[in-house]
């Protein structure tokens, strides 16, 4: 490689993302709100029984992350892909998936970070007990990055079409089924008092495989989507 | 001898095939099916005894279920074969077996919920097996959604392809946590029997086999009549279409 190294390639896309990110607060605000009300319109739906709610919370709170995390995707390239930028990216001689994974990371940190934060409070909400907010905001900790990894396949492939936000969602979603069944399972077990360890090994492994085999399929998509 | 791996992988030698070949697999479908259905409706026993006859929906729903996870796995094959070899015909084949296998997908479904009102007592249920083919569905329909959102044919192809083989990577993780999504139990929950292939009839076997030929036999038919039309419309301005339509009409 030209004289730069791989964790320099990385940290390049990563703190010029976040700077794009810092500077433009509004978007990464929306996906969390989007997170905080899907969260709370629940309870009036299903209805405010404390035991019911203890109940679903794991999984309700797994799927509002799930779908905030997804209707963030649309930005992971999307600008880029309008102002040119992507196609002078592609063009580097710099691997095209270590530029994809300081994207993915810098987009997790803004959206995905802030559901992580977010999600004990939203846990109280639904009446969860003090050991198993521990469990939830690990859980998302280590699921939320395999969403984004995922997802910026799906963003990839979509770039530039028609209704892509829709579309993204019917291809991304089935993807997601392991994380958010391990997810909200671990946050169960937790509530229940079991061991929770097993749960965590897996979705760490989940992640080790994503990180691994993700950004080049991304790259690949991105080099199909630009040409 | 220097077998040319790659003679019909261009359309315009492989149509002759296909265009001839389609009545056989049709006709063979039908015999087949008659064939099947009747084997599993009138020799089999009746092995639930007491005059229930709904176990026969195994005739139709087995193969129907075997046959959607097959033909994902031949689509993803076909994908992984045109992005390799960058073969336009092998894309053509990726996408037109993408709509039979949703079809036997939701065959597969619509089948097991007729079995489950009759004999769990319920339409769904999110046992492994369901979820997993419903997951399953969602796969197919992605992958067509995907190709009918993008108007270059060239870029559509590929894509597609990569979104097929993407998908059949994640297939066995999610078989596996749709499966066990406990990882503390060792049995796994499960309201589906497990296979008893070896375990019954003869007859029995003998009728699902038959039916799974025949089964077989129309994905060809269908998924040859998709490609037939297919290659037709990607390859108008070539000489070999219009010399074809020319001589036709």
């Amino acid at each position: 490689m030209s004289g730069t190294g791989i964790l320099a390639t990385v940290r390049f896309m990563l703190t010029r993302d976040l700077l794009l990110a810092v500077r433009r607060m509004s978007d990464v605000l929306i996906t969390l709100l989007f997170f905080v009300i899907v969260v709370s319109l629940f309870p009036l739906g299903v209805g405010t029984d404390m035991d019911t709610l203890r109940k679903i919370a794991p999984g309700i709170v797994w799927v509002a992350a799930l779908l905030a995390s997804m209707l963030a995707l649309g930005r992971l390239f999307g600008e880029d892909f309008a102002d040119g930028t992507l196609e002078q990216l592609i063009l580097t001689p710099q691997p095209l998936a270590l530029l994809v994974l300081g994207k993915v990371a810098a987009h997790w940190l803004v959206t995905g970070i802030p559901l992580v934060l977010m999600a004990p409070l939203l846990g109280l909400q639904y009446d969860l007990p003090t050991h198993a907010l521990g469990t939830l905001v690990l859980s998302l900790l280590v699921g939320t990055p395999v969403l984004s990894l995922i997802g910026a396949i799906g963003a990839a492939l979509t770039l530039g079409l028609r209704g892509g936000g829709v579309l993204i969602s019917l291809l991304v979603l089935p993807l997601y089924v392991p994380i958010l069944i391990f997810g909200a399972g671990v946050v169960d077990a937790g509530i229940s008092g079991m061991n929770t360890e097993a749960h965590f090994w897996l979705l760490s492994a989940f992640l080790v495989i994503a990180l691994v085999l993700t950004p080049p399929a991304t790259a690949a998509a991105l080099r199909i989507s630009i040409e | 001898m220097a077998i040319n791996w790659f003679k019909y992988s261009s359309p315009a030698s492989f149509y002759p095939v296909v265009d001839k070949s389609i009545p056989w697999f049709m006709g063979a479908a039908i015999l087949l099916t008659i064939a099947g259905l009747y084997l599993s409706f009138f020799t089999t026993p009746d092995v639930l005894q007491d005059q229930k006859e709904y176990y026969r929906i195994i005739f139709i729903h087995v193969p129907a279920a075997w046959m959607s996870m097959w033909l994902y796995v031949i689509m993803a094959a076909w994908a992984a074969v045109g992005l390799i070899f960058n073969t336009r015909l092998s894309f053509m084949m990726a996408t037109a077996i993408a709509p039979t296998g949703a079809v036997f997908t939701f065959l597969a479904l619509w089948t097991g919920s007729f079995w489950g009102r009759t004999s769990w007592g319920t339409w769904w249920d999110w046992d492994p097996r369901l979820t997993f083919e419903l997951i399953l569905l969602f796969l197919f329909i992605g992958y067509m959604a995907l190709y009918a959102a993008i108007d270059d044919p060239r870029r559509a192809d590929r894509a597609a392809a990569l979104l097929a083989l993407v998908g059949v990577f994640c297939v066995p993780i999610i078989y596996y946590s749709v499966q066990c999504p406990d990882p503390n139990s060792l049995n796994c929950r499960a309201l589906h029997q497990t296979s008893s292939l070896r375990s019954i009839e003869s007859s029995i076997l003998t009728s699902m086999m038959v039916m799974t030929l025949a089964y077989w036999m129309y994905s060809f038919a269908v998924i040859f009549m998709r490609l037939r039309s297919m290659m037709l419309e990607r390859e108008k301005g070539s000489d070999w279409v219009r010399d074809l339509l020319g001589d036709t009409h």
